[in-house]
């Protein structure tokens, strides 16, 4: 915290870098992020980035956290300023007693006034225009350059650094003896002309073991090919690429048949996402796991087939990677803005399941999971992902792989059962519980039906008649009550104090709702918090909002989506739940979340005296 | 409104095919259409076509957008899955219908609104990805269902039933997919199933992207004196340049013909395409040819029929990804599951 004593800053402090875009700053912030990793001190990465190549400011903010928290800190202690433009705004984003680092090749004493703030120049250009020659080489090795710094003043091992490094550039020896001399530059630098290192600084812990740093694209994707799947269809798009290029890129190390160099896959670029969905609903209608990724204006303009694929029953995972809205809005930050979009996707009577993972871990097991209910329940499943979680490193302990796992192929006939029918009837209600059995072209000309979004009935015939179109759309309704018992459950967390305060987050609000909970514990405010991680909500949703007299609903967007799903998809009064919205495009920080409850319940003032 | 299926009698008399199956063993539910429209005849040959070349009805897969053309799969192969998709999508559900299992016949049927206005798009798109699949339009130049609306194939000067006239040029999908690199594109009328018949077969059979524009008058809204889609309109101004016979695997072709009157092209599979010249300078292997001579003719208001580009080298959307011989949708999930193993190695990289 900021102001707090240095002797408790050690493995609790917050370092951001501000450089320019495209100039390669990203390879050292990954190599800081993992040199604190591997000192077993718990980590938090976060991206700033603008929707752009080359030239804008970016922001990059590594967290050290020993209590292993995991939102965005919302303050910084240490600022590495290598972008001239963003200079006073830097300086002024740093916390009272923090430290602000600047390449001094071009000094600028004056501009750099803040008595609260300890202020030290780095001649990084001049470093490394003496030692590499060649522009783009001297600019890449400046960024390294003060990784090195960085190291000496936090106390970083340098031979992590150096085995790092050696990982990276295993094959290329010329560049491994380039940054290990940049590093080393920085480093003797800064230990020459500074008191080295820093009050804020790391010491080797050991709460890193069983862990991972990864991103939650990547872990969709790598869950994606886990699940089964076999067809990705894709139009590019912020912050949802980098899902299908890893996605691409575990299949060629893990798909392709070794003998014959075959693909056991096939990723198709689609030429807009009204495409790629339909690609998508094509090949799971015949039998493929197929999905897709997407953000905002692609689930916009997704709608139509969501509808029919809702209304013909056809599987289909769509991963939507939120970012902020609306229209093209800010691609390259965070929100979760497409709560109701998806859950009622298309016109008409429609409504779709939606998984919310909370982090990368849940992104892996949710991608799989998306992939049964779709076919469980032959209806699309939208796992709501968002840029923060996407995108950003995230610390999380290593997945798991149940080698007893067998794709739920849900109510998918095969030929023998076929051959065993009378008939074949599409869209009847053969175990009450909404869902019907589903066949596949090429079977046999018994299990033949037609898939359609006009009207029909329920085996499978078009339909203008009242009654048949009803008997089929009610059943949709059954089938939504079937998919409740199916989606997984909330993650709740109890209060060891009984408390009449309840807290609902979902997504990637959970790091920041956490981290908020102990904080207000520690002030006497106990609360009780439910997860939501799925829509149709769970069972234990109404429940929770209904003991609690007050229910303080964290989310991520302006106009309050996840408490509008609650209040019309749940009996409890409005008067109940209260929103903390966060929707600035930033990672919602702990801090907000401890505001806004603080702001409203204190010791003295409980919540029973609050509603009524 | 339900459709009943027509009664299924087999007369001992009806001819048979290799399978044993009947043309009525190719038909699907009772048309809907309009008495005299031109997609029945359409659907007619294709049952012909389906029935003759034996293909297995479970192996037909019938994909469709939103229109009149559209409903028209479910009038043939009832024993084949079906897909009517949403309006002018129809490629992309084909697209990853094909995707998933390399091995079915993909028959889209659409119309000239459904291809040409709102899913001109993904039109192109499926021939640049020259995706294995016959593709039929039933061109009228007219919405039907929305009763008689100018389509974007209209032909500048024709008018409407009240007699509105059309000013905007047409689109021409034949022209527009050669420009595209289409591998397989035909033109043809309704009305000449004699040369629809082995067209269809033909494209059936071609690995690759076959497209049959079909002049298909519509008799409610489009067949007045004034339409270039009129029955008696096509009738006049429709003329054979190239005609196609499908030569099945394994037959000989048994009738002869001068030299340079006929070429023989070969399908993947042993069959082959044998391209009648109607007209002496007409080359169906020739891009530039095929183009300059259509566009010509169309300067005269002629249409130009059968068999225009032929280009059989092409690889088709499976090709080019190298995905394997067996279907995607059939490999077990054995294969497809890397393991705990390879997970735990793949952690490995982010430590």
């Amino acid at each position: 915290m900021p102001g707090a004593k240095a002797q408790d800053r050690v493995n609790d402090f917050v370092i951001k870098v501000a450089t320019v875009n495209g100039t390669g700053s990203a390879s050292a912030n990954g190599l800081l992020m993992k040199a604190i990793f591997r000192s077993g001190v718990p980590v938090v990465g976060k991206n700033y980035f603008p929707s752009n190549i080359q030239g804008l400011p970016t922001w990059y903010e590594i967290r050290v956290t020993r209590d292993a928290h995991r939102a965005r800190a919302g303050h910084c202690d240490i600022m590495v300023a290598l972008n001239f433009e963003t200079y006073a705004r830097d300086l002024a984003d740093v916390a009272s007693g923090g430290y602000f680092i600047y390449d001094s090749t071009w000094p600028r004493p004056a501009l750099l006034m803040r008595d609260d703030v300890t202020v030290y120049g780095v001649p990084l250009a001049q470093l490394c225009n003496e030692h590499f020659a060649g522009v783009r080489t001297r600019i890449l090795m400046k960024n390294i350059c003060y990784a090195g710094v960085l190291a000496a003043l936090c106390n970083l091992d340098i031979e992590i650094i150096r085995s790092l490094l050696a990982e990276t550039y295993s094959k290329k020896q010329k560049l491994l003896d380039a940054n290990m001399q940049a590093i080393q530059l920085g480093y003797d630098y800064a230990r020459q002309h500074i008191a080295c290192p820093l009050p804020l600084h790391v010491q080797k812990l050991q709460l890193t073991n069983g862990h991972v740093i990864i991103d939650g694209n990547t872990a969709a994707a790598l869950g994606c090919v886990y699940a089964g799947a076999t067809v990705g269809a894709w139009y590019p798009i912020t912050p949802s690429t980098s899902l299908m290029d890893a996605y691409k890129g575990f299949c060629e190390s893990l798909r392709v048949d070794r003998g014959t160099g075959r693909k056991n896959y096939i990723m198709i670029q689609a030429e807009d996402e009204l495409a790629s969905i339909g690609m998508v609903l094509g090949a799971a209608w015949n039998g493929a796991r197929a999905f897709t990724a997407t953000s905002g204006p692609g689930l916009s303009l997704m709608q139509e087939f969501l509808g029919l694929a809702y209304y013909a029953e056809v599987p289909a995972v769509i991963f939507d990677i939120q970012r902020v809205g609306p229209s093209t809005g800010m691609p390259t930050r965070t929100q979760q803005a497409d709560l109701q979009s998806a859950a009622y996707a298309s016109h008409g009577d429609t409504r779709q399941v939606c998984l919310y993972p909370a982090d990368p871990g849940e992104c892996f097991d949710f991608a799989v999971k998306a992939f049964d209910l779709a076919e469980r329940l032959q209806t699309p499943v939208l796992v709501l992902s968002d840029l923060d979680i996407g995108m950003n490193d995230w610390m999380c302990p290593d997945f798991n792989w149940d080698e007893a796992y067998q794709p739920d192929r849900g109510k998918l006939l095969d030929l023998e059962q076929v051959k065993k029918l009378e008939r074949f009837w599409r869209y009847y209600d053969h175990d009450n519980d909404g869902i019907p059995q589903r066949t596949l072209p090429g079977m046999h000309p018994k299990a033949a039906y037609f898939a359609r979004g006009s009207g029909h009935s329920q085996y499978g015939a078009y339909t203008e008649d009242s009654k048949e179109y009803q008997v089929v759309i009610d059943r949709l309704r059954k089938k939504w009550l079937t998919a409740a018992r199916l989606v997984p459950k909330s993650i709740l967390l109890r209060s060891e104090i009984k408390t009449e305060i309840g807290i609902v987050s979902l997504g990637s609000g959970d790091a920041a709702v956490r981290e908020a909970r102990l904080r207000l514990m520690a002030q006497g405010i106990h609360t009780d918090y439910l997860r939501v991680r799925a829509f149709p909500f769970s069972d234990d949703v109404e429940p929770f909002l209904q003991s609690h007299r007050i229910n303080f609903v964290v989310e991520q967007n302006r106009d309050a989506q996840l408490r509008s799903l609650l209040i019309m998809e749940t009996g409890v009064e409005k008067s109940r739940l209260r929103s903390i919205l966060h929707y600035n495009g930033m990672p919602i920080p702990a801090s907000y979340v401890y505001d806004g409850v603080a702001a409203v319940i204190t010791p003295e003032r409980p919540a029973a005296q609050l509603v009524g | 409104m339900t459709i009943l299926a027509k009664p299924k009698i087999a007369y001992p008399q009806l001819p048979r095919n290799a399978l044993g199956l009947t043309r009525r063993d190719y038909e699907g539910v009772n048309s809907t259409l309009c008495a005299g429209c031109g997609h029945d005849s359409i659907t007619a040959a294709i049952v012909e076509a389906c029935w003759a070349d034996a293909v297995l009805p479970q192996n037909v897969v019938k994909l469709s957008g939103i229109g009149c053309s559209s409903k028209t799969t479910a009038y043939f192969v009832g024993g084949g899955h079906g897909f009517n998709s949403v309006h002018g999508r129809m490629p992309s559900i084909a697209t990853g219908a094909n995707a998933a299992n390399r091995d079915l016949l993909y028959i889209g049927v659409s119309g000239d609104g459904d291809t040409l206005s709102i899913g001109l798009g993904q039109f192109c798109h499926a021939i640049r990805r020259n995706l294995n699949m016959v593709y039929v339009i039933e061109n009228n130049g007219v919405y039907g269902l929305t009763k008689g609306q100018f389509s974007a194939s209209a032909d500048v000067g024709s008018t409407a039933k009240k007699g509105e006239v059309n000013n905007q040029p047409p689109i021409d999908p034949v022209q527009l997919a050669i420009t595209l690199g289409v591998s397989f594109v035909a033109r043809s009328f309704s009305g000449d199933k004699a040369q629809l018949v082995p067209l269809l077969r033909s494209a059936m059979h071609h690995q690759g992207f076959s497209l049959i524009d079909v002049i298909s008058p519509c008799v409610t809204f489009n067949d007045h004196e004034g339409s270039t889609r009129s029955y008696a309109y096509t009738r006049e101004h429709y003329e054979e340049v190239v005609h196609a016979d499908f030569v099945p695997p394994a037959r000989e072709i048994a009738v002869d013909y001068a030299p340079g009157e006929a070429l023989a092209v070969s399908m993947h599979d042993g069959s082959r395409v044998l391209l009648r010249k109607v007209e002496a300078q007409y080359d169906a292997t020739d891009r530039a040819v095929a183009l300059e001579t259509i566009q010509q003719r169309l300067k005269q208001g002629e249409y130009l029929t059968g068999l225009l580009y032929i280009g059989s080298d092409q690889p088709e959307l499976h090709a080019l990804n190298a995905t394997p011989d067996i279907p995607l949708n059939q490999i077990p999930y054995a294969q497809l599951n890397p393991g705990s193993q390879a997970l735990a190695k793949t952690l490995a990289k982010f430590r």
